[in-house]
C-alpha cells in the first residue's frame, strides 16, 4: 500500500485525492457524459473527454479521471506517481509493466484504463508489507535476481502470477511460463533460482 | 495514439447496431493486438465498442461437443479441465500462443480475430496491400522469411499468426457469430480467407458480426501433438506450427487431421496428407511420405524456402509424437 509519504504528488495525496473525487462526482453529475447513444450501449466518452473511472489500486480506493485512450500503464505511471512499474517496449513483448488486475498478471501497457473499471491493481509498490517485503522480493535480493534493475518490477510480479497458475514445479516450466519477461541483463538463472525458492518455501503469494 | 470514443455495450445487438452505426468502429475484448496496431497508427477507429461486459465467459460441454464463449481468456481455456482431457491438443496450442500474461488479457474471440504480424504490415512507411489496398507489397521483394509458402498472391504474402487457430482448423470447430441478419455458423476453414486481390479482408466476416462462440465437435481421436517450431523456445511467432490429431487402431490410422501454422493467410488444413493417412500403418515410412506430400504444392520466396525442409521435419516430428 503506497501511503501520502511515498507519493510526492500532492494532488495524489489521500486528502487530495477526497477532495478531487468530490470534484469529479460533482462533475460527473452535472454533465451529459453518460449519453445513452443505443439501447445497451452508453456512449461513455467522447475523443479527448475524460471520464470517470473507479479503481482500487494497492488496496486504495481511487476515483480516477481518464481519457479512453490512456493505458493502465499511463494511468499508473504518468497521473498516479507509481513509477515502480516500468514502461519498456510498450508493446507487450517486454513484460516490464506487469501488475496483477484481480490477481492475474497482466501486461498494463496493452490494457486501456477505461476498460479496467471496478477492479483491483496490485502494482509492485502494493507488495511489500511495511518494511516487510514480499517473499518474492526477498528471494530476488538473496539470489541476485537482476542487474540494471529495469525489468525486475516486472519479473517479480510475474513471478508470483507464475506460482500462482501452477506452473513453477521445474526450472523447464518457470523458464516457459516467465518467457513474457525479458531481462536483457540476462539475469534469467537466478531468477528461476528465486522463483523456486519461494515455490518451495510454500509461503503464500 | 490517436484518440477515440469509448463506449460498452451490454448485449450483442447493441454492439452490432453500435458498429453499423460507426462504420470506424471496432470491439474490444482483450485488447492485446488492437491497442498494439492503434499505439502504431495501423488501425484507427474513430470508437471502440467494449463488449467485455457481454456473457460470453462460459466453456460447456454436451454430446455434439465444447463450447467456449468468445470472452474467454486463452489461458482459462488451456486451463480448463475439458479442454485439457477431452481436447488436449487445443490446449497445447493455446499454450504455444504468446506469453502466459497476454495469455491473461487475450480472448478466444480475438485470438480468431487477430491480424498478421506481417512487418511490412506493421510498419506504416513501408507499402502493405493489406493495411493500406493498392500501395503494394513490401514483403514479396524484401525479408520474407517469415512469410507464406501456400495460398499467397501477388498482392499478399503476409501468415495467420495463431497457434489456437491451427488446432480449431484441425479439430472442424465452427464459430458461431451474431450480426444485424441474426445468427449463423461458420466451419473454421471458411472463417479466414486467402489474400487473393483484396488482402486488406482477413475473414469472412460481415461488418457488424460479432463472435459469440466457438464449437469444437466431439471427435474419436486418440492422438494428437501441437509443434511449433520458432527462433527462440518460447514467446515467438511460429516458423512453421503443426496440428496433429490421430484416430489410432491396432497400429493403424483410421482417420486423421492435420493443419498448418506459419505458412498461409489463414490456418492451412492438409487434406490430401489426411486421406493418405487413412488405413497406413504407424511408420517413419508413412510420415515421410506424408510429409513430403504436405509440402508438394509450396511455393517459396528469396528468404524462406527453408521452410519446405522445416515443414516436412515438424510433420514428422508431430506424426512421431502424438503416436509415441
Amino acid at each position: 500500500m503506497y501511503t501520502e509519504e511515498q507519493n510526492h504528488c500532492p494532488h495524489k495525496s489521500r486528502r487530495g485525492f477526497l477532495k478531487k473525487s468530490t470534484a469529479i462526482a460533482a462533475l460527473v453529475t452535472a454533465s451529459p457524459v453518460l449519453l445513452k447513444a443505443a439501447e445497451n450501449e452508453e456512449k461513455i466518452a467522447s475523443y479527448f473527454e475524460k471520464i470517470p473511472l473507479q479503481l482500487e489500486i494497492n488496496g486504495v480506493a481511487q476515483n480516477l479521471s481518464v481519457e479512453p485512450r490512456v493505458t493502465l500503464l499511463d494511468l499508473l505511471r504518468e497521473q498516479l506517481g507509481l513509477t515502480g512499474t516500468k514502461k519498456g517496449c510498450d508493446h507487450g513483448q517486454c513484460g516490464a509493466c506487469m501488475v496483477h488486475v484481480d490477481g492475474k498478471r497482466i501486461n498494463s501497457c496493452l490494457s486501456l484504463a477505461v476498460m479496467n473499471q471496478g477492479k483491483k491493481i496490485t502494482t509492485i509498490e502494493g507488495l511489500a508489507k511495511g518494511d516487510d517485503l514480499h517473499p518474492m522480493q526477498e528471494a530476488f535480493m538473496k539470489h541476485d535476481g537482476f542487474q540494471c534493475g529495469y525489468c525486475t518490477p516486472g519479473q517479480i510480479m510475474s513471478a508470483i502470477g507464475c506460482i500462482r497458475e501452477g506452473h513453477a514445479n521445474t526450472p523447464e516450466e518457470i523458464r516457459e511460463y516467465m518467457s513474457g519477461n525479458i531481462c536483457r541483463c540476462g539475469a534469467y538463472p537466478n531468477i528461476i533460482d528465486a522463483i523456486m525458492e519461494v515455490k518451495k518455501g510454500g509461503q503464500a503469494v | 495514439m490517436i484518440n477515440f470514443e469509448y463506449t460498452r455495450a451490454t448485449t450483442a445487438k447493441a454492439a452490432t447496431d453500435a458498429r453499423i452505426k460507426n462504420r470506424s468502429s471496432q470491439f474490444i475484448a482483450g485488447g492485446t493486438n488492437l491497442v498494439d496496431l492503434m499505439k502504431k497508427g495501423i488501425t484507427t477507429p474513430d470508437r471502440l465498442i467494449d463488449i467485455n461486459a457481454l456473457p460470453l465467459k462460459d466453456i460447456s460441454s454436451d454430446a455434439k461437443g465444447l463450447s467456449i464463449g468468445a470472452l474467454v481468456l486463452n489461458s482459462a481455456a488451456a486451463e480448463h479441465e475439458l479442454v485439457k482431457t477431452k481436447y488436449p491438443l487445443l490446449a497445447m496450442a493455446l499454450n504455444a500462443g504468446a506469453s502466459a500474461s497476454l495469455r491473461n488479457m487475450a480472448t478466444v474471440g480475438g485470438n480468431i480475430m487477430q491480424r498478421t504480424r506481417c512487418p511490412y504490415f506493421y510498419d506504416t512507411t513501408m507499402p502493405c496491400n493489406k493495411r493500406k489496398p493498392g500501395s503494394g507489397c513490401g514483403a514479396m521483394e524484401g525479408y520474407n522469411r517469415m512469410h507464406a509458402i501456400f495460398g499467397a498472391s501477388s498482392k499478399c504474402i503476409a501468415v495467420h499468426p495463431s497457434d489456437m487457430c491451427v488446432a480449431l482448423a484441425a479439430l472442424n470447430a465452427t464459430v458461431n457469430v451474431s450480426g444485424p441478419n441474426g445468427e449463423r455458423k461458420i466451419p473454421f476453414a471458411d472463417f479466414h480467407r486467402l489474400p487473393g486481390d483484396t488482402p486488406e479482408l482477413d475473414n469472412n466476416l460481415q461488418t457488424g458480426e460479432l463472435i459469440m462462440s466457438v464449437n469444437v465437435p466431439v471427435n474419436s481421436f486418440n492422438r494428437s501433438y501441437y509443434l511449433k517450431v520458432r527462433d527462440r523456445l518460447s514467446y515467438a511467432f511460429a516458423l512453421v506450427s503443426i496440428a496433429v490429431a490421430l484416430e489410432v487402431k491396432d497400429g493403424v490410422i483410421k482417420s486423421a487431421s492435420l493443419a498448418m501454422g506459419g505458412v498461409a493467410h489463414k490456418p492451412w488444413r492438409l487434406t490430401e496428407v489426411e486421406k493418405f493417412l487413412v488405413g497406413k500403418n504407424i511408420s517413419q515410412e508413412t510420415f515421410a511420405e506424408a510429409a513430403t506430400l504436405a509440402l508438394a504444392g509450396a511455393k517459396t520466396y528469396e528468404h524462406n524456402q527453408f521452410k519446405i525442409k522445416l515443414g516436412k521435419a515438424a510433420i514428422i516430428e508431430a506424426l512421431t509424437k502424438a503416436t509415441a
